[in-house]
């Protein structure tokens, strides 16, 4: 069993606190994604889970054992770092070979692994050369070939592919989940790219300020949200979110959600869903799901529009400034600069998704 | 190549700005270059038309021309190749030791443990220390009377500055006192430039401390520690003060301290002869410009590494 | 692409940690590893025992500089003085000239100081900022001169002190020295830094180059310049062999470090006087080290760490 657990893992360095009470399994085999914006406690997460970095409060468990007083070199995981950190001085073959000679095992043995690595990664034509010989991408692959080597519990990869240019990210991203489905060893990737999260991941866990804020698959991450937060950061581009009031329409039993300039009605399921809940309200709409239209129940004003080439955004402000982003497809009619539009929102219940105005937790059914 | 000066020049043709540049940088240069030219190059230069004068050891007879026949005399003399392999002796003492010693305290301060400041700042505390100030220090004491060793119980007669075994041991271990401070701050800035993720992913990949710093640090730190040997090196041969200090023309022992500069310093001053002095010190600025190229070249080579 | 938090509507509330499956709070526990403990133990030996070594000298130094003359040749050595002997400082500073030394070492290493950064900052500046014919050689020029040490060049410039009448005179301590190599070099380093906007900002403004270089170049490589000063400062006060050979006569000019040689005999007497003398020479640069660590290791390493 492979698995990874955190347990109320808390790390603090002085004063800051990294990672506060993280409490995530990682399943065995699975391709768990660590993601958030810089500083939200990803990369100290990970490094919890290599031991270099000491935990201040709670337990880290790989398989059944827990790890918390055990060396790096003793926990059987393998780490592929940002900048890769190739040891300079050795050629690519002693690279992928280095991690097997710390464990004593035969000369034949790790020839013959170095070898089945190397070809797995494409690195054969490559073994004689020193890292400043080679391009970025190929210092990536034997980064890869020295952590599969060891056939680890483990991988850990801390935003392996940030140092690379587009084109080869979107490569090298495909090769690394094909790789992983292969092996499939646990593996725990630390990204703050929301693409490559959801293209790569099993489950995504989002952290923000240290705190573990939703883990779940992409899918579910994407349609339902647990947090105002979670909501705008995935999605390209991010969700909509405004403020506003729910009050009750003309029917009875229906809801609206107004705010100046808006009065949008809700479904009956969302509104039943919500009933209850305070006036103050946050509302978010994915571009997607917004469409310019006269019959649009938010009056707004169009203030940028976006063309890029598959589809449009039209990015409008209404009356009290908040700013949404309508996409629409390209062959749409585009809007005038300034023009005076209203948006109209897709009926579908599952567009619709509220959040509790001070907390920005979801209100209503549970995520 | 930095063009265009900062400067409103109101004399119009591009040309003329041009050669108002380079006026203006010969005179910024001048101050520079005259003093160079005065104090490096042309003592430099002059040197080769002393060696072809010899003053004779008669007091008051000045010098008189006799060509090159002067320099293979003074290269092959017993004074001369003697002070050349004390000199070596010396360096071979002065070199290793400082630069291990400069190293293991580098290492041992390379933690991040409470109070590394105050002992980074003990260690590099003699890089300020003067030639003098160390052999006024440690010629106390090495003093019989007074000195240290009497007081651990070793009472070496005759006394260490005077004995023929132990003179130039001392005057190295004052050498390498001094010079400790120095090799330390290199040491130390070179562990600095070894990237703490790869040490790191060595520890992941299960190398042990030991392993850890004879597999990776010791190989990366090898300009680093190259540089030092040069540096030290220059600086063991250049030594002068301690012997001039410590050893008096009175000492007994004098021949068996008499580095290269000591040599010459005596050979300008006492015998009077600018122009053999003049060859020793040409032969010294060669042994040191090669020890400088032999630098440039390693580095070189070397320089492909950490990227 | 994501997370641009500065959504002009709602800003998105603080959200709050809500993990997957409720977790029980546990009570925290400092987790240690002794192990780390007696690697800890071990270094702090390391660095002790180095400690002493290195300081031990200089302890010592300024132990017996406070003894008298039978308390020195007591034995053991008495390790703290119980009644310290300031007199010998006195002395040291009075009869034995020390005064009179640390003055001609003031005045000497300040000339130097001043004048290799003048010289320099002069040199640099047209370096980095000036287009001119033979750039490259003249700077190369200036680089060999680090090439030839003082050894090789103390021979004629001897004869050409004397016969400028510099003997046993300020000027022929500290001229030769006001221009250094290594200055132009690393101050060069430091004016390159300073990006090009700026340069071309102050061309449209019609600075000329003597206020470009007062007002922005010199002030901006405060940090070089620091550095520059320090390493002069110590190389000009702990000189050995020139201010040696060039002074002498009747009432000669000797510096800290020559007239320390004057101080010490082996006389018993005489050794606590010589002491106090070698501490009142080492002090300052003590206090230097103190205050400008840093830019004395970054003169030191220039050339060490690519």
């Amino acid at each position: 069993m492979a698995q990874v657990s955190f347990d109320a893992v808390t790390k603090r360095f002085g004063h800051t606190t990294a990672v506060d009470e993280l409490t995530l399994d990682v399943a065995d085999g699975e391709l768990l994604v660590l993601l958030g914006s810089s500083g939200c406690g990803k990369t100290t997460a990970l490094r919890l889970v290599a031991g270099l970095e000491e935990v201040t409060a709670g337990t880290v468990s790989i398989g059944e054992r827990v790890v918390n007083e055990v060396d790096p070199k003793d926990r059987d995981v393998a780490m592929v770092f940002q900048s890769y950190a190739l040891y300079p001085h050795l050629t690519v073959g002693k690279n992928i070979e280095f991690p097997l000679r710390q464990r004593g095992v035969s000369k034949d043995e790790r020839m013959a692994r170095v070898a089945k690595a190397a070809d797995t990664l494409g690195l054969s034509e490559l073994l004689g050369r020193k890292p400043a010989q080679l391009s970025g991408g190929q210092r990536q692959r034997v980064a890869l070939a020295r952590a599969i080597v060891r056939e680890p519990t483990v991988f850990l990869m801390d935003e392996p592919l940030s140092n690379l240019d587009a084109a080869l990210r979107v490569q090298t991203r495909a090769d690394i989940v094909e790789l992983q489905s292969r092996l499939r060893t646990t593996t725990l990737y630390v990204t703050h790219d929301q693409v490559e999260a959801m293209t790569m991941g099993h489950r995504i866990a989002v952290m923000s300020d240290g705190k573990l804020q939703q883990v779940a698959t992409p899918e579910h991450l994407y349609a339902l949200p647990a947090n105002a937060f979670v909501a705008h950061f995935l999605g390209s581009p991010g969700m909509n979110l405004v403020e506003g009031l729910l009050v009750d329409s003309g029917a009875p039993g229906t809801l609206c959600f107004a705010f100046p300039g808006a009065s949008v009605p809700l479904p009956t399921e969302v509104a039943d869903a919500v009933r209850g809940s305070g006036p103050d309200v946050v509302l978010g709409l994915r571009p997607e799901a917004l469409q310019l239209s006269p019959e649009g129940s938010i009056s707004a004003t169009v203030v940028i529009v976006e063309l890029l080439g598959a589809e449009t955004h039209v990015i409008c402000h209404t009356e009290t400034g908040a700013r949404l982003i309508v996409r629409q497809v390209a062959s749409a009619a585009k809007p005038a600069l300034g023009e005076a539009v209203r948006i109209a929102v897709d009926p579908d219940p599952r567009s619709y998704h509220l959040f509790d105005s001070s907390t920005g937790d979801r209100l209503g059914s549970a995520a | 190549m930095r063009d265009g000066a900062p400067g409103a020049d109101h004399r119009g043709t591009l040309r003329g700005r041009r050669r108002h540049e380079w006026a203006v940088a010969y005179m910024l240069l001048v101050p520079a270059l005259l003093l160079f030219a005065v104090f490096s190059f042309y003592p430099f230069f002059r040197n080769f038309k002393l060696m072809l004068y010899e003053t004779p050891p008669v007091p008051g007879v000045p010098a008189h021309y006799v060509g090159l026949h002067q320099i293979i005399p003074t290269i092959t003399s017993t004074q001369f190749t003697q002070s050349l392999v004390t000199t070596l002796v010396f360096v071979v003492l002065v070199v290793p030791i400082s630069l291990l010693a400069g190293l293991a305290l580098a290492v041992a301060a390379h933690r991040k443990l409470k109070g590394m400041a105050v002992y980074r700042m003990i260690f590099s505390s003699t890089v300020v220390s003067s030639v003098a100030v160390a052999s006024v220090v440690f010629g106390t004491l090495l003093n019989p009377v007074v000195g240290l060793l009497p007081w651990l119980g070793i009472n070496p007669s005759p006394p260490a500055l005077e004995s023929s075994t132990w003179a130039l041991p001392s005057v190295a271990v004052i050498t390498i006192w001094q010079f400790l401070g120095l090799s330390f701050i290199i040491m130390t800035a070179g562990l600095q430039s070894v990237p703490d993720e790869l040490l790191e992913a060595a520890r992941i990949d299960g190398a042990g401390s030991w392993t850890r710093f004879w597999r990776m640090t010791v190989p990366l730190l090898s300009p680093t520690i190259f540089f030092g040997v040069v540096v030290s090196t220059i600086y063991a041969f250049q030594a002068f003060g301690a012997v001039d200090i410590l050893i008096g023309p009175t000492n007994t022992v004098r021949l068996h301290t008499n580095v290269l500069i000591y040599n010459i310093v005596n050979t300008l001053q006492i015998s009077n002869n600018a122009g053999a002095a003049a060859i020793m010190a040409t032969v010294l600025f060669l042994i040191l410009l090669g020890l400088t190229i032999l630098q440039m070249r390693f580095l070189e080579r070397r320089v492909s590494y950490a990227r | 692409m994501p997370a641009d938090e500065a959504t002009e509507t709602a800003s998105a509330p603080t959200p709050v940690a809500q993990p997957e499956a409720g977790a029980p709070v546990r009570s925290t526990r400092r987790t240690r590893k002794p192990r780390r403990r007696l690697r800890a133990i071990g270094s702090y030996t390391i660095l002790s025992a180095g400690a002493v070594v290195v300081l031990f000298p200089i302890y010592v130094t300024i132990v017996n500089s406070l003894l008298a003359p039978d308390q020195l040749v007591e034995q053991p050595p008495p390790l703290v003085p119980t009644t310290p002997q300031w007199h010998n400082y006195t002395q040291a500073w009075t009869t034995g000239q020390m005064s009179k030394y640390v003055l001609t070492s003031v005045i000497m290493t300040a000339l130097i100081v001043a004048g290799q950064l003048v010289t320099s900052i002069l040199a640099a500046y047209a370096f980095a900022f000036l287009n001119f014919p033979f750039k490259r050689t003249l700077f190369v020029v200036c680089l060999a001169t680090l090439m030839i040490p003082l050894e090789v060049t103390f021979i004629t410039n001897l004869d050409t002190i004397t016969s400028l009448h510099w003997f046993n005179t300020y000027a022929g301590l500290a001229i030769p020295f006001l221009a250094t190599g290594f200055g132009i070099f690393l101050l060069r380093q430091a004016f390159l830094q300073i990006p090009r906007d700026l340069q071309e900002a102050a061309q449209l403004d019609c600075y000329g180059h003597l206020r470009f270089m007062t007002r922005v170049a010199v002030p901006l490589a405060r940090p070089s310049l620091a550095a520059l000063g320090v390493f002069s400062f110590l190389a000009a006060w702990n000189q050995y062999l020139w201010p040696l050979v060039s002074t002498g006569g009747t009432s000669p000019l000797y510096t800290v470090q020559i007239g320390l040689k004057q101080l010490l005999g082996t006389q018993v007497t005489q050794i606590p006087v010589s002491l106090a003398g070698a501490v009142i020479a080492f002090v300052p640069l003590v206090i230097l080290l103190l205050v400008f660590q840093k830019q004395l290791v970054r003169s030191l390493t220039a050339g060490a760490v690519k």
